[in-house]
């Protein structure tokens, strides 16, 4: 009961009171409040937690029968007057308002979330809300415990074909209702019996409807043709610019180190092409004393010199190919070819997977200068910091776009590694791997000299990437409650049909959104579920079949919509929404799309809440960072106007928002600044004998910053550690190794480990900020007066730039487009 | 009513040859002939619109896949404009100009569909990666309904032209 006490205590002084002047005690770390979801999540419900809490759910009163949680996240927070709305801890995702049992079965919100999690019962309530309806979906998430159901019948609806879920409801023991469609179906005599209790007649203890996230072993009926073996196949750019970039020697040994963790099995095959201005090939037979490279030089009609032994067996032609990866640096040091035939190679590369389907890995370092596919230079650096529109967002040629429509079709998936120094039309070069489900990755100036940090960003990267797992040949289904439809996709993949998504490759670190509308009234069933079901080939040739249910309340008022608002969700779909329209429109309709879209929203809770001040911003709690999280997405690269960025970096930053999930989405456009000079042990987490310090997450401004500390800011994919320049020198010597401020190098790319206390603890935390990622980020140590602290500092997204509103003006500006 | 005036019949009678005067023949045969060629072509144009709705249709239901459907529909957008930019051509040399001002805004709005087309190397307007978008989709499928009507009211239209012209000369 005492700990209930603290919670209390700390939580009443901390971001629960709307009075600005108890925040200054935060500065200065040793906080220790938790979200105020999470600390009523574990009170008993009917307690009497604080007294203000109950004296608001009387003045709410009119909302009636309103739980507490939801009054919580009703509560009306005037932007305007609190300073301070960043909690001190990442939020937790909304909980839907579901009975208990359901909510322990439902699926986990990292797998599967939703913009509102209360969905509104018409379109008519939806477009009252003017917020948006879709879901974010991560369904290849690398899971730690996912049951797998050995079944010979898979149970699935007559009419529908949803599979048996925990949100079905049996009407007898014979019987079960769908309740995506509401037929009623039989239960078949196999599911009867619970292989896990032994135990017959009680089909809804089967794991099937115990879990909501489950993995079938698919029959033969799910299967076009037999599973395809892991293939993989690795196009390498060895021009001069590769060469001298340093990039085959990374790779290379990346390679030898992974060779054996490369998934897969005894058919796994393997094969290499590289390129210049003409296409070579590897026979890699087993027996020969060493690899043969083959030479096709016409690219205009690029052919496959020999018929096999290009993409040889990996276990029967190992050593082969490790000679290969030994001897392929060497090879090309003194070419004189600047050109680039990446078409010809790509087309070379279709032909040689044709038959079997897999993974084709592009390397590439310059424009494509030849052969078919050839692009043209297209930037202006002159008008990279242009406030009006940026032209030349979309592809230039459809021929990478058909390429990878093919390739789709014949099961192969393209990942495109960009490491150029200059302008290299990703626009274009992107569309190969959209449409073939595959990923891009992007390493601006990329030197193994001059720049270490992308160096080891490299190497750290393609270990992750070559022993990751994977799927071949996969489809993914989305089906929704009868009622709801969806409408629009986003991520890589090809739309094969008004649902169905045809996925030649898929990974665990992409995600996918939907946008979905209300057809028809949802006014006779009280809750609304969403199955994605993906079926695919493991890499050892086994036919899965990964399903994940969700399931959600349907209200009927307007307040509830918006007390069951999932902020995070909502700000990466419309970042999903924005980048179509930049595309598709322009990039000045996509940002002033943004805005509007908070107008309205905060318009519409003007409108129809109950509001107590009618001056100041006034929004629902649940939303109080609405306006906070779409001015960060204003000032991302890939939306941000008036501030110079190079129009490669743009379109990788819109590729990125359009494919990654949707924890690493929110670290790139509001990243997380904690105090790290000066982490105490209170509140700290205990895991494993080490202790892991949690600093508070800090407001992204320079306020908050200070030339007597070190900061941390997270972005996700790099990682800024700023210190400043009084910062004391305990912390400079004891973590970062050096004797002073003075002496720390401008380029300093990682912490060393050093056996001070100080340092552990400063280790530990960052290992845990990187536990539950899988791309480790890039790391640079900045101090306050070198050029390189304009990356750092570009991230405040809360200060004003010449370019750009502060916080505060932003909030102004909305309220004076709202009194319009 | 008279067809023939009674001069021309009164000079036939006296000549006892039919002779018919020169302008008014080739007024007549031109702008008839015109408007039969527009009646045969907007059969040909209608039987486009209707091959679009089913095509749409077809997608809607998932009984095609969009890479093929759209390489069939693609090859058929750039004859169906021509034949209706060929045909107001030959109403403006005909010089009717009331039935070239009600083909007017439908040439334009070919022009604006053609010219803000996605990025393509063949002809075409359709792009299987973008089409299975649902608000693309319902486009496509009110602009294939609406031009059906458009056509049809124009094929009863030009019959109407057709026979006010042969009997008003």
């Amino acid at each position: 009961f005492s700990l209930y006490v603290i919670l209390h205590s700390s939580t009443t002084t901390g971001s629960a009171s709307p009075v600005p002047n108890s925040y200054e005690s935060v500065e200065g770390g040793g906080y220790s409040g938790t979200s105020l979801q999470a600390s009523l999540r574990h009170l008993h419900p009917y307690s009497q937690p604080f007294p203000s809490l109950s004296e608001l759910s009387s003045a709410l009163g009119g909302l009636g029968g309103v739980s507490e949680l939801e009054a919580e996240t009703l509560r009306p927070v005037n932007l305007l007057q609190e300073r301070n709305i960043l909690p001190p801890k990442h939020a937790p995702p909304p909980e839907p308002n579901l009975s208990n049992d359901l909510r322990k079965v439902n699926c986990s919100p990292d797998t599967f979330r939703c913009t509102l999690t209360n969905i509104p019962q018409t379109q008519a309530l939806l477009n009252k809300a003017r917020l948006p309806l879709g879901l974010l979906l991560h369904p290849f998430r690398d899971l730690t415990q996912l049951p797998v159901i050995t079944s010979n019948t898979i149970v699935r609806c007559r009419s529908c074909r949803t599979y048996i879920n925990p949100f079905v409801s049996f009407l007898d023991q014979r019987r079960w209702k769908c309740n995506l469609c509401y037929r009623v179906n039989d239960v078949p005599d196999e599911f009867m019996y619970n292989p896990v209790t032994r135990s017959y007649g009680e089909p809804h203890k089967r794991p099937e409807v115990q879990n909501s996230t489950v993995e079938f072993i698919a029959s033969s009926d799910y299967m076009l043709r037999p599973p395809q073996p892991a293939v993989y196949l690795f196009v390498l750019d060895v021009s001069h610019n590769a060469v001298e970039s340093g990039y085959l020697n990374v790779f290379c040994q990346s390679l030898l180190d992974n060779l054996e963790k490369l998934p897969g099995d005894t058919r796994t095959r393997i094969g290499f092409v590289t390129f210049d201005s003409t296409v070579h090939f590897y026979n890699l037979q087993e027996g020969l004393s060493q690899p043969q490279m083959l030479l096709v030089s016409d690219i205009d009609d690029v052919f496959i010199p020999t018929h096999d032994n290009l993409l040889v067996n990996l276990k029967e032609s190992k050593e082969l190919v490790k000679d290969l990866l030994n001897a392929l640096p060497g090879m090309f040091t003194h070419t004189r070819e600047t050109q680039s035939a990446l078409g010809p190679a790509l087309q070379a590369a279709y032909k040689l997977m044709c038959p079997t389907g897999g993974r084709v890995s592009v390397f590439q370092t310059q424009l494509p200068t030849l052969g078919a596919g050839l692009l043209q230079s297209r930037e202006d650096p002159n008008l990279r910091s242009s406030t009006k529109n940026v032209q030349h967002l979309g592809p230039a040629t459809d021929f990478y776009k058909k390429l990878a429509l093919d390739c789709s079709g014949q099961q192969i998936g393209v990942d495109l590694f960009l490491l150029s120094s200059q302008y290299s039309d990703l626009a274009s070069l992107a569309c190969v791997s959209k449409y073939s489900a595959g990923s891009v990755f992007y390493y601006p100036s990329f030197h193994h000299v001059h720049n270490t940090a992308q160096s080891q960003k490299f190497q750290k990267d393609l270990q992750r990437y070559l022993t990751r797992k994977i799927g071949f040949e996969a489809v993914m289904r989305i089906r929704c409650t009868k009622g709801l439809s969806i409408h629009t996709f986003h991520g890589n993949f090809f739309v094969r049909s008004t649902d169905l998504l045809s996925l030649a490759n898929v990974n665990p670190d992409s995600g996918f959104a939907v946008q979905m509308s209300i057809e028809e009234s949802l006014a006779d069933t009280s809750l609304a579920c969403f199955q994605a079901a993906l079926l695919y080939t493991s890499s050892k040739g086994k036919r899965r079949i990964r399903v994940h249910t969700l399931c959600l309340p349907v209200v009927s008022q307007l307040s509830e919509v918006f007390a069951g608002a999932d902020i995070q969700a909502i700000t990466c779909l419309l970042a999903n929404m924005a980048i179509d329209r930049s595309i598709s429109s322009s990039l000045s309709d996509a940002r002033d799309a943004l805005v509007n879209a908070v107008v309205d929203c905060l318009t519409a809770y003007r409108a129809n809440g109950s509001n107590i001040q009618p001056s100041g911003l006034i929004t629902p709690a649940a939303l109080r960072l609405f306006p906070l999280y779409v001015l960060a997405l204003l000032k991302q690269k890939a939306l941000r106007t008036g501030t110079s960025t190079r129009l490669d970096e743009r379109v990788f930053s819109m590729c990125e928002l359009k494919s990654q999930p949707l924890l690493q989405i929110m670290r790139m456009a509001h990243p997380d600044l904690y105090r790290i000079d000066n982490m105490t042990e209170q509140a700290a987490l205990h895991l494993n004998d080490s202790v892991i310090p949690q600093p508070p997450l800090l407001q992204l401004t320079a306020e908050k910053l200070t030339r007597e500390g070190a900061f941390l800011m997270d972005c996700g994919s790099v990682m800024f550690l700023w210190v400043g320049k009084c910062c004391n020198e305990t912390f400079i010597r004891d973590v970062l190794g050096y004797p002073n401020y003075a002496s720390l190098p401008s380029n300093m790319t990682e912490i060393p480990e050093l056996q001070t206390m100080y340092s552990e603890r400063t280790r530990a935390f960052i290992s845990w900020l990187l536990e539950s990622r899988t791309f480790h980020p890039a790391f640079h140590v900045i101090k306050d007066d070198t050029s390189a602290k304009t990356s750092f500092f570009q991230h405040l997204v809360e200060d004003r730039t010449e370019s750009a509103f502060s916080y505060y003006e932003f909030l102004l500006h909305i309220q004076q487009q709202m009194s319009k | 009513m008279r067809l023939f005036q009674s001069r021309d019949l009164q000079l036939s009678q006296q000549s006892s040859v039919w002779i018919i005067p020169h302008e008014r023949k080739m007024a007549f045969t031109f702008a008839a002939f015109c408007y039969m060629l527009a009646l045969l072509l907007t059969a040909a144009l209608i039987f486009f619109a209707i091959w679009h709705i089913i095509a749409f249709d077809e997608l809607k239901t998932d009984y095609k896949n969009p890479i093929d459907q759209c390489n069939t529909l693609n090859p058929l957008v750039l004859p169906e404009y021509l034949i209706h930019v060929f045909f107001c051509v030959m109403f403006l040399c005909a010089t009717e100009w009331l039935t070239l001002g009600l083909n007017m805004p439908l040439l334009a709005y070919h022009i604006w569909r053609y010219m803000s087309r996605p990025v393509m190397s063949g002809p075409g307007l359709y792009d299987p990666t973008t089409i299975m978008n649902a608000d693309i989709l319902a486009y496509c499928q009110k602009e294939g309904w609406c031009k059906l009507a458009f056509y049809l009211l124009s094929f009863f239209y030009y019959l109407y032209g057709m026979i006010y012209v042969l009997v008003s000369s």
